[in-house]
């Protein structure tokens, strides 16, 4: 009798478990587990988009292997990422850090520094085509930045910003970083204002400068922070698209390709569904590794 | 006269401060500023005038934008499909989250990491799936379809935030409220929810902004014009090959002030709530 | 708490029933998606007073930019849903498979109804857009399947008070001359040439002129047939062409990178003397600059061996959606759409040339200009067969990376017939 009622309530329990995850679970069933499995049905197959499939097993998977073009697009939006990871996030920290103090027009900056997230791509694009364009017309220089470093004494740094394979990507990840602070600015901000002011208090009765502060309370207490805002910033970055179609159209020859642009260049351009679904299936399995490599890469240092 | 230095020094430190992040702000600033420079001129003037604030203002252009816009059609469904979002996101992914974290069941872990993988794992080509289902389910062309689509474009974020703050949550609370004679429910909306009140607000900042400004499944999943949202209202302006771009930034203006009141209103919540002791993270 | 679950279970259920639609059933009413942004107001004004000579309601729904109907337009025919009259606005194959599929209504019979009455009042290359002749390399059977409601062609346009300032009389009429003039140009200060090269059809095109007057067409399609190399010396020359604009300082900063529209901007702000546009771009100017005083040639050729032949074709094609239970009433609204009088509203309100002949007389100079170029227009529509897109991508691309100085033409006609062979032997 006790075995059976205690089973049975189990079993209860764990309905009434998964029923609060129900929901969740139905509607992801429906608008994402269906949607994937066709995802990586199509992947098996030749597909123009419309009419019969050809299954092909993994050639496109073969051929994606031997693709340069693919993997020197995923190497494009992993730079993007990096410098979104040095400068964009040192960059949100610095100001948290700043408007974590007791200053005037906290509120001001707070509010201020969300605008850029907040923007439609179609203002970001036009404004920053605006200060990147290389022309000049009338022997002025058109766009604001080429005519500022002309202005101010620096003629030989002029330049076509975007048109140049050495530059355009690292302009690109500029722009991508500056639409992209904003976002880690506030949830780093969220976190410094939840440390304890009493561990401050307690460094400061130690002896402690500003920089052992800095290292011993601050850096260890944000680690979660900082990892949650890593994370999103490495995969909002690999997944950069819009940013490149309103900075390079169609893209310099291919140096400025990301992965996201690949996939929809082989779904509209050359209408290879299958091998733009394939694409995508890789895709994916290269930003769960490199999220799991970061959680575990932070789980190592937060134990040290 | 040691004081004194200290004074001065913490003045130069504070004024470098200030300059600091008053360059950077004023970076993000001059896009909202041309933009709402640009609402009050003309095509022929936009791109020739140069000066910061244009001689002619031409007033004009917000109400060609919001009746040739449509927009108080698209306005209003804008809001709807936002905050019914953005309800069913919060209410669903707290609970989902919650049971993650405080209830067992068997398959939790492979579920939850299922919800986590999906925000990593793109579905650039489902555009096709997702018509079609849609269409069996006779869902296509209704709110209610959109809706619970965007519901669960937002879901593996909300539930990942949801879960690490539920995580953080003291167990005397719920002991607590289990004293008090609440079941798991009763603990869900008495005692998880308001602990997670800054989680709440990111998640309804992130949300409201992410339903806000969608485009492309709108597009898709719609037919009717007047069950569109704003952003398509804004596409009138964008001609196949002529743009009109004053009347255009006149209702980017107009769209953009919505979500700017939203968020001037959600993040007071984020560090109020947080100060009580929890880190986000 | 189980109570509250349950109620809540209901009222989802009942919701999601509210939501449901219903089934089309024949009536009075067609839907009409189309993509075009600028013509949507006029649409709408003519569907109204369609309703008021016949009684039928045509519903008509904006769905742009065009990438995204594209997109509306694939799944809304996977799931057999698709609106009685729309647009294909991809390669003539992707149409060729949707006729298969049984989604495209055969309209020859309508076409040639009454003497060929409303075939012969169209242009015959606004109708090549969705016709097949007999033994098409598409499996397709022979016939007209689309409705033109304008047509377009790609031309030199060139800014008349720019091209006096540097003291040239008369717009080129060789490459040469093009050439010398670009140089005369930039000695006045004034940037030579702009067009829209960061999207790869428009460059795909300005090649295509000149490949066709350099070797003719029949040696361009027996490429595509795979029987001509890309290393061949004639695709060479083509492809020195654009070494030649380049090292002449002809084409504007960041060219390949300018998106059309910001091209368009750059022409109607006379930052340039000579632009490579498509003629809705009259729209464009006239908004922007409606005192820009501007003329329009054909690329100047280059080669005297076989003509230059512009890209010219409908700029626009309507389909009806054979499945429609309101075909009919689908074709003759068509039919009305592409009476001279309508044509002749729409090219008033949005500046385009109209695919009805009788309508020529009514539209602007300029767009008369653009309309001379017609007779000698051609379009990858018409073509016996289309070169493969991912071989098309790589010559692109070749292209681009020859006016950045990276690579040189036989570089890239190299790596083109490389992927040429691979794409050969797989069959496609």
């Amino acid at each position: 009798m006790n075995t059976k009622s205690k089973i049975s309530g189990l079993l209860k329990d764990n309905i009434e478990n998964f029923l609060f995850v129900l929901p969740a679970f139905a509607i992801f069933c429906v608008f994402y587990i269906y949607p994937f499995t066709n995802m990586i049905y199509i992947s098996f197959q030749d597909w123009i988009g419309i009419g019969p499939m050809h299954f092909v097993g993994l050639q496109n998977y073969k051929e994606l292997m031997g693709d340069k073009l693919w993997w020197d697009s995923i190497w494009h939006a992993g730079y993007i990422t990096l410098f979104a990871l040095c400068f964009q996030n040192p960059l949100a920290f610095a100001l948290a850090l700043a408007c974590d103090r007791e200053i005037r027009l906290k509120r001001f900056y707070r509010v201020v520094f969300f605008i850029a997230p907040v923007l439609s791509e179609v203002v970001v694009g036009l404004i920053w085509n605006w200060i990147l364009n290389p022309e000049t017309q009338n022997g002025q220089h058109i766009g604001l930045l080429n005519h500022f470093l002309y202005a101010s004494g620096f003629p030989q740094l002029v330049h076509d910003w975007l048109g140049d394979p050495k530059t355009a990507l690292t302009t690109i990840a500029i722009v991508n970083s500056w639409k992209g602070f904003g976002w880690g600015f506030i949830i780093l901000l969220a976190g410094l204002q939840t440390i304890d002011k009493q561990l401050y208090e307690a460094a400061k009765i130690d002896g402690a400068g500003a920089w052992k502060t800095f290292t011993n309370v601050t850096i260890p207490m944000m680690l979660p922070v900082i990892l949650v805002v890593m994370i999103l910033t490495i995969l909002g970055c690999m997944q950069v698209f819009v940013l490149i179609l309103t900075l390079v159209n169609e893209g310099l020859v291919n140096h400025t390709d990301v992965p996201v642009t690949r996939i929809f260049s082989a779904m509209q351009n050359t209408n290879r569904f299958g091998y733009a679904c394939a694409e995508a299936v890789v895709f994916g399995i290269i930003l769960v590794s490199i999220s799991f490599l970061t959680k575990k890469l932070s789980d190592k240092a937060k134990q040290a | 006269m040691k004081t004194n230095r200290y004074f001065l020094w913490g003045m130069a430190k504070s004024t470098l401060i200030h300059i600091f992040l008053m360059t950077v702000a004023l970076t993000c600033l001059f896009p909202l500023f041309w933009m709402i420079r640009c609402a009050f001129m003309t095509n022929a003037t936009v791109f020739v005038d140069q000066s910061l604030i244009p001689h002619h203002l031409n007033f004009g252009n917000f109400a060609i934008a919001w009746t040739k816009g449509n927009f108080a059609v698209f306005f209003l469904n804008s809001v709807i499909y936002t905050v019914s979002v953005v309800t069913g996101i919060v209410f669903i992914s707290s609970l989902a989250a919650y049971s993650f974290s405080r209830l067992k069941f068997p398959g939790k872990n492979i579920i939850f990491y299922m919800f986590v993988g999906a925000m990593m794992i793109p579905l650039p080509g489902s555009f096709v799936a997702l018509f079609v289902l849609m269409t069996k389910l006779h869902l296509i062309n209704t709110r209610f379809g959109y809706i619970l689509c965007m519901i669960n474009v937002g879901l593996s974020m909300s539930i990942l935030i949801f879960k690490t703050f539920f995580d953080k949550m003291p167990h005397e609370l719920e002991d607590a409220a289990r004293i008090d004679g609440c079941g798991k429910f009763g603990i869900w909306w008495n005692m998880a929810m308001p602990f997670a009140r800054p989680a709440i607000a990111v998640i309804v900042i992130f949300n409201s902004l992410n339903v806000w400004n969608e485009y492309i499944l709108s597009t898709l999943l719609l037919g009717d014009s007047n069950l569109m949202p704003l952003q398509r209202g804004l596409v009138v302006f964008q001609g196949a090959n002529s743009t009109d771009y004053p009347v255009l930034m006149a209702g980017l203006t107009m769209a953009a002030i919505p979500i700017i009141m939203v968020y001037l209103f959600m993040q007071k919540h984020i560090v109020k709530g947080l100060s009580s002791g929890e880190v986000l993270g | 708490m189980f109570k509250i679950k349950l109620k809540l279970c209901s009222c989802l259920i009942l919701v999601f029933m509210a939501g449901c639609t219903q089934a089309p059933k024949p009536s009075n009413k067609i839907l009409l998606w189309h993509w075009m942004t600028d013509r949507n107001d006029t649409f709408l004004k003519l569907a109204q007073q369609y309703q008021k000579e016949t009684g039928i309601q045509v519903t008509v729904e904006l769905f742009a930019p065009s990438d995204s109907y594209s997109q509306k337009i694939i799944a809304a025919a996977q799931a057999s849903v698709l609106p009685d009259i729309y647009g294909i606005l991809d390669k003539k194959t992707i149409a060729s498979d949707f006729i298969q599929a049984g989604f495209v209504a055969d309209l020859t019979g309508d076409m040639q109804a009454n003497g060929e009455a409303w075939e012969n009042s169209l242009f015959d290359k606004a109708l090549a857009d969705k016709r097949f002749d007999t033994n098409n390399t598409y499996g397709v059977k022979a016939g007209i399947y689309g409705v033109p409601i304008d047509v377009s062609n790609e031309q030199m346009i060139y800014n008349k008070k720019l091209l006096s300032k540097a003291g040239i009389k008369t717009p080129p009429l060789t490459f040469d001359e093009f050439i010398k003039d670009a140089q005369a140009l930039r000695r006045v200060g004034v940037t030579p040439f702009v067009s829209g090269w960061g999207e790869l059809w428009l460059l795909d095109c300005f090649a295509s002129n000149y490949a066709f007057n350099i070797m003719g067409e029949e040696k361009v399609f027996d490429t595509f047939r795979g029987k001509v190399k890309y290393t061949d010396p004639d695709w060479i020359k083509v492809l020195n062409v654009f070494v030649e604009l380049r090292d002449k300082g002809v084409l504007i900063d960041g060219i390949v990178t300018k998106g059309n529209k910001y091209s368009e901007q750059d022409f109607a702000l006379e930052r340039a003397a000579f632009a490579f546009n498509g003629s809705w771009c009259v729209n464009v100017y006239h908004d922007m600059n409606p005192d820009l005083d501007y003329g329009v040639i054909p690329p100047p050729p280059i080669s005297t061996a076989y003509p230059l032949k512009i890209w010219g074709s409908a700029g626009s094609t309507f389909v009806v959606n054979a499945a429609s239970p309101n075909k009919d009433k689908a074709i003759a609204f068509l039919k009305w759409l592409t009476a001279a009088q309508q044509q002749a509203v729409l090219a008033r309100e949005t500046n385009n040339l109209p695919s009805n002949k009788e309508a020529l007389s009514t539209i602007s100079p300029i767009l008369g200009e653009f309309a001379k170029g017609m007779d000698q227009s051609t379009h990858p529509n018409m073509w016996p067969l289309n070169e493969d897109p991912s071989v098309s991508e790589v010559f692109d691309r070749g292209i681009q990376a020859i006016i950045i100085g990276e690579k040189t033409p036989e570089q890239v006609a190299q790596e083109v017939q490389i992927i040429k062979d691979r794409q050969m032997a797989k069959g496609n």
